[in-house]
């Protein structure tokens, strides 16, 4: 699988609460959560993402609340992966769980500008910088992950063993 | 290779004998916690998997105290959402107004945690319970649906590190103050993915609701836990609530840590965080310049009884410094009526502050005391992240519930010794 985008990019510690503010927790709706997404920092992002767009962030990313609705948020904004040198352990899980491509990289955190033009290839974890001519290599998933990917995320993972069980 | 007591518990619920760090793992649970934010995107999970059954109606809690008493409109639909679930499936610990509490207050409330039982909460200050000795960690909604289906999860066996506590706390000093200084030493990803594990001759001096603080803002450092040693005082207060029977695990001596941290509790000072991450810790002494306009007492890390009669031993007979908002909010209703009984409350009113029912409201900027631009709040909650308590361009400061008694009283941030 493949996805190539134009590059969103932050900084350090990004926060749950700035990917998606509290004050719109009172909605699980996809749609209206994305319209918020990340706009206590960067309230043009939603204008300007396009689908497939990838999102790349420096350590720590998604660090804070274990809300769901930062991943959900990012995703339903066309967001195709994000890109972060860390992170935040509650976030890599929930991004999995619902399916939103997520890749550790301190390369591309630190080469990849806002602006670029970067290609992902979630098989061989490359990441290819087009703009500036450079690739990037990422810490491919454990195996179980992939596996709970390939199924489909937990909840189909789940339903699946309780099939074979 | 010995284990931590993180990795004991975990191998525990296992069914293994010994698990190391990096292990992937599938554990038993005993309790799955979810509150009215995170709860509806896991019933709606649940739904959308087909799951008609829950692994145990008593291993479930449900509390409603995000947005509750409902907020607005949508809140309330979310708490229904919650409410129709529980009746579903006859949830034996759903807590809603009336008898709700702050989650992670009301649970070792209600002896519904225990030493070395495993618990998974969709709410990232779910690793409170490491406080009793118990492993718990936050996770989100899709794992909670899951959990409350299977009755099990996977985890990644943590590595570790120790913090080994002496000394003595000094006057005014409290949990809250040990863990804006750990936090302040190793940064807000300093124990990411790791455990936080206790030790040593400074925990005999902490109280069970020092050890809660401690245990709650672990996740501020990364923390996937945080654990203290089951110790008399442990025991003398889960005896009182707990009637099923539980098991203290204890660290191998051997046991592998990455790191050491070294803490001498009589050389902590009153800390304040400024933001906007709970790791930029300063000495309550250095705030003189900084004027506030609010003070916010309570929430899941700092609303217990200790917590309020600390403030109120700061507030009585004084009142707050004009212009400044005062917010008080006792955890549970059981701290809700104490603080009423033991005059607390009068002490609250009398010096300028409202008293709210139990609800996490402003510390997370859902309402009951949120921020216009270029406002401060010296706040006993978790986080001072941007935005978290209202507009962007509002500051929260972390501290104790005696520093910010002290800093409501003299209008900018102060150390209790100054009022």
């Amino acid at each position: 699988m493949n996805v190539q985008g134009t590059v969103h990019k932050y900084g350090d510690h990004v926060d749950t609460d700035v990917i998606i503010p509290a004050r719109y927790l009172n909605t699980p709706d996809h749609k209206e959560l994305a319209a918020h997404c990340m706009e206590d920092i960067d309230k043009d992002f939603i204008h300007k993402v396009k689908p497939g767009d990838v999102m790349v962030a420096g350590v720590n990313f998604g660090c804070g609340s274990s809300r769901e609705h930062a991943p959900i948020a990012i995703k339903a904004s066309g967001v195709s992966c994000v890109i972060a040198a860390t992170f935040a352990r509650i976030f890599y899980r929930n991004a999995i769980n619902i399916g939103l491509a997520i890749l550790e990289c301190p390369a591309a955190s630190s080469g990849i500008s806002d602006g670029d033009q970067v290609s992902v290839d979630f098989d061989t974890g490359v990441i290819t910088n087009v703009t500036k001519n450079e690739t990037y290599q990422a810490e491919p998933f454990p195996p179980f992950i992939k596996d709970m990917i390939e199924k489909g995320g937990l909840m189909a993972s789940l339903k699946a063993g309780k099939a074979e069980a | 290779m010995g284990m931590t007591m993180t990795q004991k518990i975990l191998a525990k619920h296992a069914g293994l004998d010994s698990v190391r760090a990096g292990q992937l793992i599938q554990a038993k649970l005993d309790l799955v916690l979810g509150n009215d934010i995170t709860t509806p995107v896991a019933v709606n999970e649940f739904e959308a998997a087909g799951f008609d059954k829950v692994f145990d109606k008593s291993k479930i809690a449900l509390v409603m105290d995000h947005f509750a008493p409902n907020k607005d409109i949508k809140a309330a639909a979310q708490c229904k959402q919650c409410r129709t679930f529980a009746r579903r499936f006859d949830i034996d610990n759903y807590f809603d107004v009336g008898e709700m509490g702050i989650e992670h207050a009301l649970l070792p409330e209600k002896g519904l945690v225990a030493p070395g039982e495993a618990v998974i909460g969709a709410d990232s200050h779910t690793c409170t319970y490491g406080a009793l000795g118990a492993f718990s960690t936050g996770v989100g909604s899709t794992d909670m649906g899951a959990a409350m289906a299977a009755g099990e999860t996977w985890f990644k066996v943590p590595s570790a590190i120790k913090v080994n506590l002496t000394g003595k706390l000094r006057p005014f000093v409290s949990g809250k103050d040990v863990i804006l200084t750990l936090i302040g030493m190793i940064g807000v990803d300093g124990a990411r993915y790791q455990s936080l594990e206790f030790a040593g001759p400074g925990v005999a001096e902490l109280s069970v609701y020092d050890r809660l603080t401690i245990s709650n803002m672990a996740i501020e450092a990364g923390a996937k836990n945080g654990i203290f040693p089951v110790d008399d005082i442990t025991k003398a207060y889960v005896s009182e609530r707990v009637s099923r029977p539980w098991t203290a695990y204890e660290a191998d001596p051997d046991a592998e840590y990455e790191r050491t941290v070294d803490i001498d509790l009589s050389q902590v000072d009153c800390t304040v965080a400024y933001p906007h991450l709970p790791e930029n810790a300063h000495s309550a002494r250095e705030g003189k310049d900084i004027r506030i306009d609010q003070i916010v007492i309570g929430s899941c890390t700092n609303g217990q009884l200790p917590d309020l009669e600390a403030a109120a031993a700061i507030l009585k007979g004084r009142r707050l410094a004009r212009d400044v908002r005062g917010i008080v909010i006792p955890a549970t209703m059981n701290v809700y009526r104490q603080c009423m009984k033991q005059g607390l409350t009068d002490i609250f009113l009398d010096a300028g502050c409202i008293v709210s029912t139990p609800t996490c409201g402003p510390c997370l900027g859902g309402y009951m005391g949120i921020l216009a631009a270029g406002e401060r709040c010296v706040s006993t909650t978790n986080r001072n992240f941007v935005g978290r308590m209202g507009h962007v361009d509002s500051e929260v400061y972390l501290a104790s519930p005696a520093v910010a008694a002290a800093s409501g009283v003299a209008g900018h941030i102060a150390h209790p010794e100054e009022v």
